[in-house]
């Protein structure tokens, strides 16, 4: 099923007037991936993805995809397709003629288009809701009915805005399960933008972590969140502390830090916080230089050994898992 | 206890209801109801040459309904009303499009859209009498159409002709049709027009299939306005028409003038049916109360 269309970006820039909202970005995803562009609000990744999709002019730099250059075709000629944040369905036309509109433009008789489209509800398990309007669905109806008209179109890359922001958390959990399956189904690749780590942990076989417009790190997601670059990607991820030591700044990881009572450990500290979560404690701590640093406990050590707040620990990790952190 | 305290609250809102809604009720009862009840009361009433007098007659509706005039201005009313929205249409629809579209920031929306209303400043009747020495034999029209070579004689049908009248429609009233359409296309989420454009819907299916679908509220009623206004006229039709053509309004201003007011509410009612009615057909088309 995988395809092996490739998606590349060529030093991509995106200017408004004086400003740079993405400044010489190039990153090559590979053929039938998922991959979660990750940022803050702000840092050029929404900007990437309409670019990519064709609803925003490239400044500089080129978009390939499958070896041709695709920076200045009309969106429909890309092989790209697009879902849109708010799903951007038609309010006038029902589920089957929204998901059949890209068919019904190209000229497509309606027999057919009707049948195409009803096999693309079939899909996203929304037979039973062809003949509604867009305003009598739910938050999820929407944006099945509005990944069957992406995909009807048959694109090389889906690129997905923000999908699941709308959604409530309960919703956005299912959801991103069942987005995750249909591209491994499909084999296609999938360019998901989002500012939630946990989303992008969840989803994404690569991640493109950006910040002021720039690309911060990129690759796959677990070699990223194992060995985060710089301290933003370690804070941004989650997860991580970031701890400056004698020898520079290093991230560490909640789970790999240790809370205990000798005195040879690297850092002390004292206790500001603990929060039971069920299969975790997370320790919060304070150290030297008013910073904070979170240990994430098991219950079963936590509570085999209590602490109390304000009470003074050392704070240690093993020496490899340190990462040495570029500022 | 509490049942009754809550019943009792409900009649206090009830009567507060009523209390804030009255000022406007009794605004519309004296001066809608109230009149319009007077208007089909007098259409029943008998008239000599001289007197009216009170009376539960037909002869008014009689003589209107009977007589081939009444048909021949009744279809040149439709006439203009016709001509006159599509024109207001065609023009209304292309500069909303322009302004909503075309123009990206609010700023340059808010100063060309109150460029549209700056001949509003001034009368009716002014804008619609400056067209005469435009439109004359020898006016500026002519005289520049014969300066150029385009014409060797002055053009008759540019002034006191349905030409005339019509031009004067769609001068005073394109703007009735620009607001509510403009408003509409405002509230078109531009993602809509990018997921057209996704679809690989070219700029006229877009305009089609999804930007038409969508302003339909807005041109409804500015289809009322416009529709509304030209059937009511009949000021625009005696000045730009030379008092060579007429409409309904031109039926009734001549009945009142001779004084025949009953005749005259007859056929005021008349108009009124028969615009509620076409309103009411339009309304069955296109659900407007979203954009209220």
């Amino acid at each position: 099923m995988r395809n092996n269309i490739e998606l590349e970006l060529v030093s991509l820039t995106k200017r408004y007037g004086a400003t740079v909202a993405v400044d010489a970005i190039s990153y090559h995803f590979s053929a039938g991936t998922y991959a979660c562009l990750l940022g803050p609000s702000g840092c050029g990744k929404s900007s990437t993805l309409r670019m990519i999709a064709g609803h925003e002019m490239v400044s500089d730099g080129a978009i390939i995809v499958g070896g041709r250059n695709i920076s200045n075709l009309p969106p429909a000629k890309r092989g790209t397709a697009m879902m849109f944040q708010n799903y951007a369905l038609f309010p006038h036309l029902t589920v089957l003629d929204n998901v059949a509109f890209s068919l019904a433009m190209k000229g497509v008789d309606q027999k057919t288009r009707r049948a195409r489209a009803l096999e693309l509800l079939e899909l996203v398990d929304m037979t039973l809701m062809a003949d509604r309007l867009p305003a009598q669905l739910s938050g999820g109806q929407q944006q099945r009915a509005a990944l069957a008209r992406a995909l009807i179109t048959k694109p090389d890359i889906l690129l997905l805005d923000e999908p699941l922001s709308a959604l409530d958390p309960f919703l956005r959990v299912r959801m991103r399960a069942e987005l995750k399956k249909l591209q491994r189904e499909l084999g296609i690749t999938f360019v998901h933008v989002t500012h939630g780590q946990d989303e992008a942990l969840a989803l994404a076989d690569e991640i493109v972590v950006m910040n002021n417009a720039k690309i911060e790190q990129a690759g796959k997601t677990r070699v990223v969140f194992d060995a985060p670059n710089t301290a933003f990607v370690a804070r941004f991820l989650g997860s991580h502390n970031v701890v400056s030591m004698p020898e520079g700044m290093v991230a560490v990881r909640s789970d790999a830090l240790k809370v205990t009572n000798d005195k040879s450990a690297k850092l002390p500290g004292t206790i500001t916080n603990i929060e039971y979560q069920g299969t975790h404690v997370a320790v919060t701590a304070s150290i030297a230089n008013e910073q904070e640093v979170t240990a994430l406990l098991s219950d079963k050590d936590f509570f085999g050994n209590p602490k109390e707040l304000g009470e003074v620990v050392g704070l240690d990790w093993e020496a490899s898992a340190a990462h040495a952190l570029a500022s | 206890m509490p049942t009754e305290s809550i019943s009792g609250k409900m009649k206090n809102s009830n009567l507060t209801g009523w209390a804030l809604a009255s000022p406007l009720m009794l605004v519309l009862l004296v001066f809608l109801v109230a009149p319009i009840i007077m208007i089909v009361v007098v259409s029943f009433w008998g008239a000599t040459e001289w007197s009216i007098y009170p009376a539960f007659l037909f002869d008014n509706y009689e003589f209107l309904l009977t007589s081939d005039v009444t048909y021949r201005v009744f279809l040149n009313t439709f006439k203009y009303a016709f001509i006159t929205w599509v024109c207001t249409l065609l023009i209304g629809f292309t500069v909303a499009y322009f302004l909503a579209f075309h123009i990206r920031t609010l700023t340059w929306q808010i100063a060309l859209f109150l460029l549209c209303t700056i001949p509003f400043l001034t009368s009716n009747i002014i804008r619609m009498i400056s067209w005469i020495p435009f439109l004359g034999r020898n006016g500026i029209a002519n005289s520049t159409l014969i300066s150029m070579g385009v014409i060797e004689e002055p053009l008759e049908w540019l002034l006191f002709s349905d030409f005339s009248v019509i031009l004067a429609f769609v001068h005073l009233y394109t703007l009735f049709m620009v607001v509510p359409i403009f408003n509409t296309m405002m509230r078109i989420d531009k993602s809509l027009i990018e997921a057209s454009v996704d679809a690989g819907a070219t700029g006229w299916q877009t305009l089609w299939h999804v930007i038409i679908p969508l302003t339909k509220p807005g041109i409804m009623i500015g289809t009322i306005f416009v529709v509304a206004l030209v059937m009511g006229d009949f000021i625009t039709v005696r000045f730009m028409s030379g008092s060579q053509s007429a409409n309904m309004g031109r039926l009734i201003q001549n009945d009142i003038a001779l004084l025949q007011y009953p005749s005259a509410s007859a056929t005021a009612v008349i108009l009124l049916i028969t615009v509620l009615i076409l309103i009411g057909t339009l309304l069955r088309f296109v659900d407007i109360r979203k954009e209220l």
